[in-house]
């Protein structure tokens, strides 16, 4: 039996983003909230390992009060138990005070029936920092696997685990011992097919709710804006200036573009 | 003396040029704090690493040798890199935003309990508060954020591969090396490479020359053979904006921007591609752009040295020819 832990993050569907050109800020309004699509990803491999081992599932998430919605949507992926942490408290935490929390939250469940796996998004796209895996692994003290793209074997019995993670020259195949953290690639795993039972039972299912006061024991310092070390200066979407030289084809013809192009080329010494 | 601490990344001692890159940066923070740069070198066997390190640009480097460092494992690294910060009190660490470096700064913050700042493409030091100023792309590269972390020491940044150029290499400057003595064990590391399976083809588009990238207004896979065709011709690399990715078009390995790569090439084509900051996060400091696109209000022309309002397909052909002439006669 496995026991699997999944972290997700409810996100704004970031290819939706408008930004006011006056203010340089984003628009939040009408902006669609999704489940970060590599939490999906990891949601889908708890979903297909459950299905192979037997186990239980428990997904978690820190936000605000509407992020209940992306928990429910995890029940599709055979969830057992789901645990919102909102409290006006955890907000405006960076990846410190965030990894801090979920690990915190992380040792309380544990107590009695300790996970195999914690299972992350790579990254979440609002942030793109992949930083709060890598630092929950720290704080557990369980090695982090980064950039998973397949579970070759898991055994049980010997509490092994043999995986592959993408690098940048190319695959590592990777033998660790359990439990591990790992964050999944976008390959790691399909979206299961989800029978309508499970569909009407996600609808009706709420989450358990975590605030800083309980269950779990925070340090309150080390929570939200308080326990995050970096501090946003300053947002601003950049100007553009540059003298640019326009031809346009309506009025200037093929041949001579071609022939500017060809010069530069030639000038850079390209050819 | 307040230093500037590189990460050294470096795999069958081979030095990731991002190190270089951010060796070249160091310098000038280091030198805005009156401060010194400082490198740190993990691995075994590396001290024939450590001239060309002073070569561009450390004054210090820490050494950590070990077996168990042979190759990269996040927890023995993340242990050695922390030990260090712990004794000597950086101001600055930057860390490539590599695979690895991404994997390991995670880690290593969480230890130090300080704050990371990660993706950064911009790095300056405040004249009134002396704070490093980290800015990056935000909301997948919509807006830019500047980062401080005030607090807490060391102000840790991941910094992406081209965003900084590689700055001159000095022959014969030495400093000192500090070796640390460590007790690193084959059971901490908890996990084993077992096997290895190397990229067939790699896609070296962050040091490419020449990148032909194309956008939306491609069209589709068979646009993007066109490209291949030029950049084949013009011994350049294929890029291409997140849509045309995530669009099946071409794969990943191309994809130019935030959440693809940074690229600063002599000649940066952008076929068909509009320019949302997401895109231009990963390609504005090449030293030449030229844009085609068929909307005169695309943004990527305001970032164009070169701005060509028509139909893509039309110029990228007739280059094609004008290049197979050219070889021609």
């Amino acid at each position: 039996m496995l026991n699997i832990l999944v972290s997700i993050k409810q996100v704004p569907d970031t290819t939706n983003i408008r930004i006011n050109p006056e203010t340089g800020t984003l628009i939040r309004e009408g902006v669609p909230s999704i489940i970060n699509p590599y939490d999906v990803v990891a949601l889908s491999l708890a979903c297909y390992l459950k299905n192979q081992f037997g186990g239980s599932i428990t997904v978690i998430t820190m936000g605000p009060p509407q992020a209940r919605l992306a928990l429910k949507e995890a029940m599709e992926f055979g969830a057992d138990r789901i645990i919102l942490l909102t409290d006006r408290k955890f907000a405006g935490a960076d990846t410190l005070a965030t990894s801090y929390t979920l690990a915190e939250t992380i040792k309380y469940l544990e107590r009695e029936n300790p996970f195999h796996l914690y299972l992350f998004g790579k990254q979440a796209i609002d942030g793109d920092t992949a930083q709060v895996g890598p630092g929950v692994a720290a704080r557990l003290k369980v090695p982090v696997i980064t950039y998973v793209t397949k579970i070759e074997n898991i055994d049980l019995k010997e509490k092994i685990i043999i995986l592959h993670r993408k690098t940048e020259k190319g695959v590592e195949i990777i033998k660790a011992k359990l439990p591990v953290l790992i964050t999944c690639e976008k390959d790691l795993a399909k979206s299961p097919f989800v029978p309508l039972s499970e569909i009407l039972k996600a609808v009706k299912s709420e989450p358990e709710i975590f605030a800083a006061d309980g269950p779990v024991k925070f340090e309150r310092e080390k929570l939200g804006l308080k326990g995050s070390p970096t501090q946003v200066k300053k947002v601003f979407t950049p100007e553009l200036k540059k003298d640019t030289l326009i031809y346009d084809l309506s009025t200037t013809s093929i041949d001579e573009v071609v022939m500017k192009i060809i010069h530069i080329l030639e000038e850079k010494k390209i050819i | 003396m307040k230093e500037v601490w590189v990460f050294i990344e470096q795999e069958e001692l081979k030095i990731h040029p991002v190190s270089f890159e951010l060796l070249g940066i160091a310098q000038k923070l280091a030198k805005d704090l009156s401060g010194k740069v400082s490198a740190v070198l993990v691995g075994h066997n590396v001290k024939p690493l450590v001239e060309e390190i002073f070569a561009y640009g450390a004054e210090k480097i820490y050494v950590v040798d070990h077996k168990v460092l042979s190759y990269y494992r996040h927890i023995p690294y993340v242990y050695a890199l922390t030990y260090l910060a712990k004794k000597y009190k950086p101001e600055i660490f930057l860390i490539g935003a590599t695979t690895l470096g991404r994997d390991l700064a995670g880690g290593v913050a969480t230890l130090l309990e300080t704050g990371l700042t990660a993706d950064v493409t911009e790095l300056s030091i405040d004249p009134e508060t002396k704070n490093l100023l980290m800015t990056r792309p935000a909301y997948g590269g919509n807006i830019m954020a500047t980062i401080v972390c005030p607090n807490h020491r060391p102000q840790m940044a991941t910094v992406r591969p081209r965003v900084f150029p590689i700055p001159e290499r000095e022959e014969g400057k030495i400093g000192e090396v500090i070796e640390e003595k460590m007790e690193l064990t084959e059971e901490m590391a908890g996990v084993e490479r077992i096997g290895f399976l190397p990229k067939e083809k790699t896609v070296n588009l962050e040091y490419a020359d020449i990148i032909v990238a194309g956008g939306k207004g491609i069209g589709g896979k068979e646009g993007f053979e066109i490209l291949k065709e030029l950049a084949h011709l013009l011994n350049g690399e294929v890029g291409a904006s997140r849509f045309a990715v995530e669009s099946g078009w071409i794969s990943y390995e191309h994809q130019v921007g935030q959440t693809g790569k940074t690229v600063r090439p002599k000649v940066y084509f952008a076929f068909g591609i509009s320019g949302a900051i997401q895109h231009r996060a990963g390609m504005q400091n090449s030293d030449f752009i030229i844009a085609v696109n068929i909307d005169p209000e695309a943004p990527i022309f305001k970032i164009a040295d070169l701005g060509i309002i028509g139909d893509w397909k039309e110029v990228a052909t007739a280059l094609i020819r004008a290049l197979k002439n050219r070889r021609g006669s």
